[in-house]
């Protein structure tokens, strides 16, 4: 069974992020970029089921500008077998990625695909269940455990109650939450081997797919800022704060 | 034009989340239909009709509908909304787990980008929602003739769930795709309020050291306050409580009247989740933890001193 996995290059969720003055978006010039958290997880999932014998070949992609072959590396010192980068200057929403890699799935035929479940920067949440539409596949997004099994998968997901776990048939999306697992850290080693590993570069038009955006940014602003408040000295004054001045308790 | 709002529910009770989306399809305008799909889901049709300013609630009951499966409910909205005489301008969800999920499938199979969690709304086609954790708020506007929206609960206040009468009409139910089944759910109960309905939450992290102490602690005062309670990733993912308890960027977005942080250090990550609360109380021993610079009273203490001493004093 071959594995996909999409990963994308974001700001690094250390970073602090500015809004640019002209409001055109947040300041990106010299920010440290990484690999979006959950596609960490994800990767490190495709590899845990590789060496349990499940999946015979892990296969990142990743769409954007030149950059993400820093992604593609970091997913190939990780561990995946190879990579596909989808080169373009053209902001990606996800809808258009969810089409170049339904695209690159129907070129590849894995059997299972895993994304993050939201990207940090956009926090869209959006790209893994628009993909299963468009393949017409099952999904099971927010996964905290995955089982595969003959021509299924059995799949824990986190809910806003609590667990619940589904069984879903191959192929399917899956959709990663932060405690899938714990992704390991790309040795020295791996990461020097991961530059010989092949990387092929595609462009949307070989795809034949439009990445025109269909959301238009009127403007980007900072949120209401949050005044720090008082430190209490104690207890009591603390109650009495609560009850008196912001009367929030009786 | 006419606005689809998909209900939240069980099949037996309509979520309040759904009424925070009734709020913001009436900012938009129009006719507001609600769509309830379930098994057995009588009665969550019944209370959807008596929701102020709705005008007409949907329903469609077949055994597969039962567990909102992704595959077999945005095949559904996709045929109810494809029809050209229902003249949907908007389809609309709340940002929950059910939403996330089938709402983005929806907007793929229209072919129309999805809007993900809206604060407010600009016109029928600009909304504001907030981007990078909350550190950021991006007005966008759709050109799209269909426009698929989720909806933070936090940014809209919750309809009237009486007062309405609306009239309830029967779909057909579409074919089941067969290809997921729910296998089995395992929820936590409680008889607190739900996170994201409660006016108080307190909500503890890993300076609480353990679960135990965590129950220990943190209960009582969640007792006395009538509170929901919270926690941060990292007592989460040390298993202090199970992850519904999470609030932030990745967890459950909250706005309640008062917060308690306690044993937080205040993550970017966690701060989105929780800095809309009206009050924000901070206890943390480290004066210098970045929640004190939201918190509206801190108090630099040991936790396991101070929440015995609050808790006594309310
Ligand atoms: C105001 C604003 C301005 C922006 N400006 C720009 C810009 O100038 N240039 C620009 O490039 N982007 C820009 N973006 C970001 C761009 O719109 C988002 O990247 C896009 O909307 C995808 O959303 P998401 O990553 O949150 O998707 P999600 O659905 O949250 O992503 C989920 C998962 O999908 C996969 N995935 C998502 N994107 C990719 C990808 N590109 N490659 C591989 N896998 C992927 C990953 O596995 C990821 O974990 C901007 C966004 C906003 C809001
Ligand atoms: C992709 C991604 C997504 C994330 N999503 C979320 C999210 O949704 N929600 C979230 O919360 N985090 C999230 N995080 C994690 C976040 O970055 C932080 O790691 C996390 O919030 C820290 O939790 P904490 O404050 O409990 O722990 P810590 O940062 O370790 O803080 C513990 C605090 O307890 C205090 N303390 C210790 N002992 C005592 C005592 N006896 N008395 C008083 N105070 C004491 C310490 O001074 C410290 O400030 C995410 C991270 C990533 C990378």
């Amino acid at each position: 069974m071959k594995i996909l996995v999409p990963v994308k290059r974001v700001i690094d969720y250390n970073v602090k992020v500015r809004v640019k003055a002209d409001g055109t978006g947040v300041d990106l010039a010299n920010v440290k970029m990484s690999m979006n958290p959950f596609d960490e997880i994800a990767v490190e999932e495709a590899m845990r089921l590789k060496e349990a014998g499940k999946a015979t070949e892990v296969v990142a992609v990743s769409c954007g500008v030149t950059a993400c072959q820093e992604t593609l590396r970091t997913a190939m010192a990780i561990g995946a077998d190879r990579s596909i980068l989808v080169e373009t200057d053209v902001e990606l929403q996800p809808l258009a990625v969810a089409k170049l890699l339904a695209a690159v799935a129907k070129k590849e035929t894995p059997q299972l695909i895993i994304l993050g479940k939201q990207a940090i920067d956009d926090d869209a949440n959006q790209t893994g269940q628009m993909l299963a539409a468009l393949l017409g596949w099952s999904q099971a997004t927010f996964a905290s455990k995955v089982v595969i099994g003959e021509g299924k998968a059995t799949v824990t997901r986190e809910v806003d109650g609590g667990l619940e776990t589904i069984e879903i048939s191959l192929p399917a999306i899956v959709t990663t939450d932060l405690r899938l697992n714990e992704p390991r850290y790309a040795t020295l080693p791996n990461i020097m081997k991961a530059k010989k590993k092949p990387m092929e570069v595609v462009k949307p038009a070989d795809l034949g797919v439009d990445v025109a955006p269909r959301l238009a940014t009127v403007t980007v602003t900072e949120p209401p800022k949050r005044s720090a408040g008082i430190k209490v000295a104690d207890i009591a004054q603390l109650v009495d704060k609560l009850k008196n001045e912001a009367k929030v308790i009786a | 034009m006419s606005l689809l709002v998909i209900a939240e529910h069980d099949n037996a009770v309509l979520k309040t989340a759904t009424l925070n989306a009734v709020t913001a399809a009436a900012k938009i305008g129009g006719e507001i239909h609600i769509l309830v799909a379930g098994a057995g889901c009588g009665a969550v049709a019944e209370q959807a009709s008596k929701v102020a300013g709705v005008a007409k609630v949907r329903v469609a009951d077949a055994a597969h509908y039962g567990d909102q499966t992704a595959e077999n409910l945005a095949a559904l909205i996709v045929a109810v909304v494809a029809n050209p005489a229902s003249g949907y301008s908007h389809i609309i969800a709340a940002a929950t787990s059910n939403g996330k999920n089938t709402l983005p499938r929806v907007a793929a199979l229209l072919d129309v980008a999805q809007v993900s969690e809206i604060i407010s709304v600009v016109d029928a086609d600009t909304f504001v929602r907030p981007i990078y954790a909350g550190n950021a708020l991006a007005t966008v506007k759709s050109a799209d003739a269909t426009k698929v929206i989720t909806v933070r609960t936090t940014g809209f206040d919750a309809a009237a769930n009486s007062g309405g009468s609306a009239a309830i009409e029967a779909l057909a139910a579409g074919p089941d795709l067969g290809q997921s089944k729910l296998i089995g759910r395992e929820l936590t109960k409680s008889a607190r309020p739900e996170l994201g309905a409660a006016k108080i939450i307190v909500s503890g992290g890993r300076g609480l050291g353990s679960g135990e102490n965590y129950h220990k602690l943190l209960e009582p005062l969640a007792d006395k306050l009538g509170a929901a309670m919270g926690a941060s990733r990292a007592a989460v993912d040390a298993g202090f409580v199970p992850n519904d308890y999470q609030v932030g960027q990745t967890g459950k977005i909250v706005a309640p009247q008062l917060y308690f942080a306690i044993g937080i250090s205040g993550a970017i990550q966690h701060l989105a989740g929780m800095k809309d609360s009206k009050v924000i109380v901070a206890i943390n021993k480290d004066p210098d933890a970045p929640i004190f610079q939201v918190a509206d009273y801190g108090l630099v203490a040991d936790l396991f001193v101070a929440v015995p001493e609050l808790t006594a004093a309310l």
